[in-house]
Parts: structure tokens; C-alpha cells; sequence
């Protein structure tokens, strides 16, 4: 089943290296995933993170508030 | 600890460049080359150390603390010196907001977290200890930290609740729906990547704003005439801080760009005082804030809040010509 991932950030530039790292990550291992960003405010507050960016994977909320590295990804995506 | 980058400065600009060490242009590029330089170390440094602290100390872990702890007004501290460790980013302000009131965190002690956030922010620090040395800096961070506390307490003081926006209060309403905080289990080793990313990412960020900070700081201090400011800023006169204050606070700029400049204003006989309340209420307050903070308050309760923010400093302002 392809895994729902969603990144939470209202569009600064760390979000925007979030989605980027994910994305790379998705396209270069062939991961069966759906990459949905969430940049309403009051839909992201609905997760209960104090940080932005934030990674959710299948509804849990993962990494916050950094940009992880593509090994990280990875790891959280198999 | 900088003298060997004067020495590269010297050989780069008068020997390797060929400009003479008494010409205008030599001496100006020598700064700038010397400043910039100095003042990207000493942010990596600043920025290195404060991404430790945070990845030990992140923010769920102080909400909890306030959460749980009765602290008798050293809240207000503690949310402050948060503020002032938490890098800021004007996009998290919201969230961070929410979280707080969410957590049960009263209005008064997350406005202390929100004063001193801009405020107090590892490129503020490293332009102040690279242009003005270390006794500005503690000043600068100190009294930072106490005009948070104060503001944060002083706001508690008011009902401000009814001021929220709808949204908030529901929020509020039906609180606290999973309050744990589950602690990273990664090791020192694993973590310093990131933070030595995260330091190069805040310096490719600011490094334009220092670069031009610092020619326009150097240019002005060429040509602007020794104690010119001393006519009509520098006179002591009482009404050059609130003045500095208020034409400040709807400037937004990057602590990065005024630093610099306010080092010369500085030399050039504006007294320390009213140029740091200058600084505060550049990057303390601004409009772009303004807009973010309307999602989650009325404009009523900005107006409050930037109110008060503004007069505590002017206060500091008036304190500081005081006492330095």
C-alpha cells in the first residue's frame, strides 16, 4: 500500500528543503508514496507541532522543526 | 583572538591587492575584509553552539516544564530565556503560539517567549560581540531577556483572553489532547550534521545582509563627519529615544543589516542606549509579524502588544543611556 506522507510548514524555507529532500528520497529509491504538503495554519496546528517543518508519515508526525537528512528519510520510509 | 585575521586582512588588501595602507580605499577594505570575515566566525560559533543547546532542549520539552511545574514568576524567565536560545523564524511564531496556549501555558508567559524570540537571535549576538565587543553584547542579551519578562508579565496582567481570535478559542476550549513528549533517541555523533548544516544554512542566509551591512557601515564611517550626530541625536535630549523607537518599529530588518550601521551612528556620538533601542525595535517589532499574529489574536490585542513591547523599549532605552 503506498504510504501518505505529509509535510506540515506554512512555505519558509526550511519546509520547502523538507520537501525537497523527501521528494529526492521518493524518486531515487522508487517508493511507492503520495507527498501532500499541508500549509494551512490551522490544519497543521490540528497535529499538535510547535515546529515547522514537520514530517508526517501514515499520521504520525515523525521529524520536526529541522530538515532531516536523505539517510533519515529513507530510514522512516521503508 | 583576532589578530591573525587582521594580519591576513593587512596582507590581502595592502600587499596581494597593492593598495596603500594609508589611502581611503585601502583602510576600507581592510575593515570590510576584517569584519565580514570575523563576524561569519564568530555566527558559526554562536549558531553551532545554540543548535547543541537546542537539540537538547527542545521547545515541547520547556512547555511541559511549564506545564508541570509551579514556578512563582519565574516563568515568565524561563519562557524568555527560551526565546532568546529558540532560533527565530517568523513562520514558526504561530504555531509556537498556538502550542503554548494549547499546552495551558498562560497568555502572559507565552508573550515573554514571543517578545524575546526576535529579539535575542544567534545573528543579533554575533554582529553585537563582532562590532561592539563582549560587555555590549551581555548587556544586549540581558536586557533583552528582562524586556521579555517584564512585557510578558506586564500582558499577563491584562484579560487579554477575550481578545483571541474565534479560532484560538476553541483551541483553548477543548485543550490538551496528547500532552507527552517523546525524547529523540539519536546520539551526539548522529545529531552534529544536522547542526553544522543547519549553522552553514543560517549563514548562506544572512550572509548578503552582513556583506552589505558592513560596505554601507564602512562607507558611512568614511564619510560622515566625526560627531555628527552629536547636533541632533547625541545631545541627550530625552525625546531622541522614543523618536529612535518609533521610527524603528515599522522598519523590519535583519539584525544582520543594522548592526553595522548602527556601529557607526554609534561612533559617530549617538549614545549606546538609543541605538540599541533602535536595534530592538527594528528587529523586535515589525509589520510582517503584525500580519502572521493575526490569525491567532484581534488586532486590538497586537495593538497591546506592540504597545507595550514599544514602551519597555524606550524604557530600556532611557535606562541604558543612564547607566553606560
Amino acid at each position: 500500500m503506498s504510504k501518505v506522507i505529509k509535510i506540515l510548514g506554512t512555505g519558509c524555507p526550511k519546509c520547502q528543503a523538507m520537501t525537497g529532500v523527501v521528494k529526492d528520497v521518493i524518486t531515487e529509491n522508487n517508493i511507492d508514496a503520495n507527498v501532500e504538503k499541508v500549509e494551512d495554519i490551522m490544519e497543521i496546528m490540528k497535529y499538535n507541532v510547535m515546529t515547522t517543518p514537520a514530517l508526517v508519515v501514515d499520521d504520525v508526525i515523525t521529524i520536526k522543526g529541522r530538515v532531516p537528512s536523505k539517510t533519515e528519510v529513507l530510514e522512516l520510509l521503508k | 583572538m583576532f589578530d591573525w585575521l587582521q594580519h591576513f586582512a593587512d596582507w590581502l588588501i595592502y600587499s596581494v591587492c597593492g593598495i596603500g595602507a594609508n589611502t581611503h580605499l585601502g583602510t576600507a577594505l581592510n575593515f570590510f575584509i576584517y569584519d565580514t570575515i570575523k563576524i561569519l566566525i564568530l555566527l558559526f560559533i554562536i549558531v553551532f553552539i545554540m543548535g547543541i543547546v537546542n537539540t537538547y532542549l527542545p521547545i515541547e520539552r520547556l512547555k511541559n516544564y511549564l506545564n508541570k511545574n509551579k514556578l512563582y514568576g519565574l516563568e515568565y524567565l524561563f519562557s524568555s530565556i527560551f526565546g532568546a536560545i529558540t532560533p527565530f523564524c517568523s513562520c514558526s511564531s504561530v504555531p509556537l503560539f498556538i502550542g503554548f496556549v494549547q499546552g495551558g501555558i498562560p497568555l502572559g508567559v507565552t508573550f515573554a517567549f514571543l517578545i524575546t524570540s526576535p529579539l535575542v537571535n544567534e545573528v543579533a549576538i554575533a554582529m553585537f560581540l563582532g562590532m561592539f565587543g563582549v560587555k555590549a553584547t551581555l548587556i544586549y542579551v540581558s536586557s533583552g531577556i528582562m524586556l521579555g519578562t517584564l512585557g510578558g508579565w506586564i500582558l499577563g496582567k491584562f484579560n487579554l483572553e477575550p481578545l483571541l481570535s474565534d479560532w484560538v478559542k476553541n483551541i483553548m476550549a477543548q485543550k490538551n489532547q496528547q500532552d507527552y513528549y517523546q525524547e529523540e533517541k539519536r546520539t551526539f555523533k548522529q545529531r552534529i550534521p544536522e547542526i553544522t548544516q543547519n549553522a552553514w544554512d543560517i549563514i548562506k542566509g544572512v550572509l548578503i545582509y552582513i556583506i552589505i551591512g558592513v560596505a554601507i557601515g564602512g562607507a558611512m564611517h568614511g564619510y560622515v563627519p566625526e560627531n555628527f550626530f552629536n547636533k541632533f541625536l547625541g545631545g541627550g535630549q530625552w525625546w531622541t529615544v522614543p523618536l529612535a523607537v518609533i521610527l524603528a518599529v515599522p522598519m523590519y530588518a535583519n539584525a544582520a543589516g543594522v548592526v553595522p550601521i548602527i556601529q557607526v551612528f554609534v561612533a559617530k556620538g549617538v549614545p549606546l542606549g538609543t541605538a540599541i533601542a533602535f536595534m530592538m525595535g527594528t528587529v523586535g517589532l515589525s509589520l510582517p509579524e503584525a500580519t502572521l499574529l493575526k490569525k491567532v489574536m484581534s488586532l486590538k490585542l497586537i495593538a497591546i502588544f506592540f504597545g507595550v513591547v514599544t514602551l519597555a523599549i524606550i524604557f530600556s532605552g532611557f535606562l541604558f543611556n543612564m547607566i553606560l
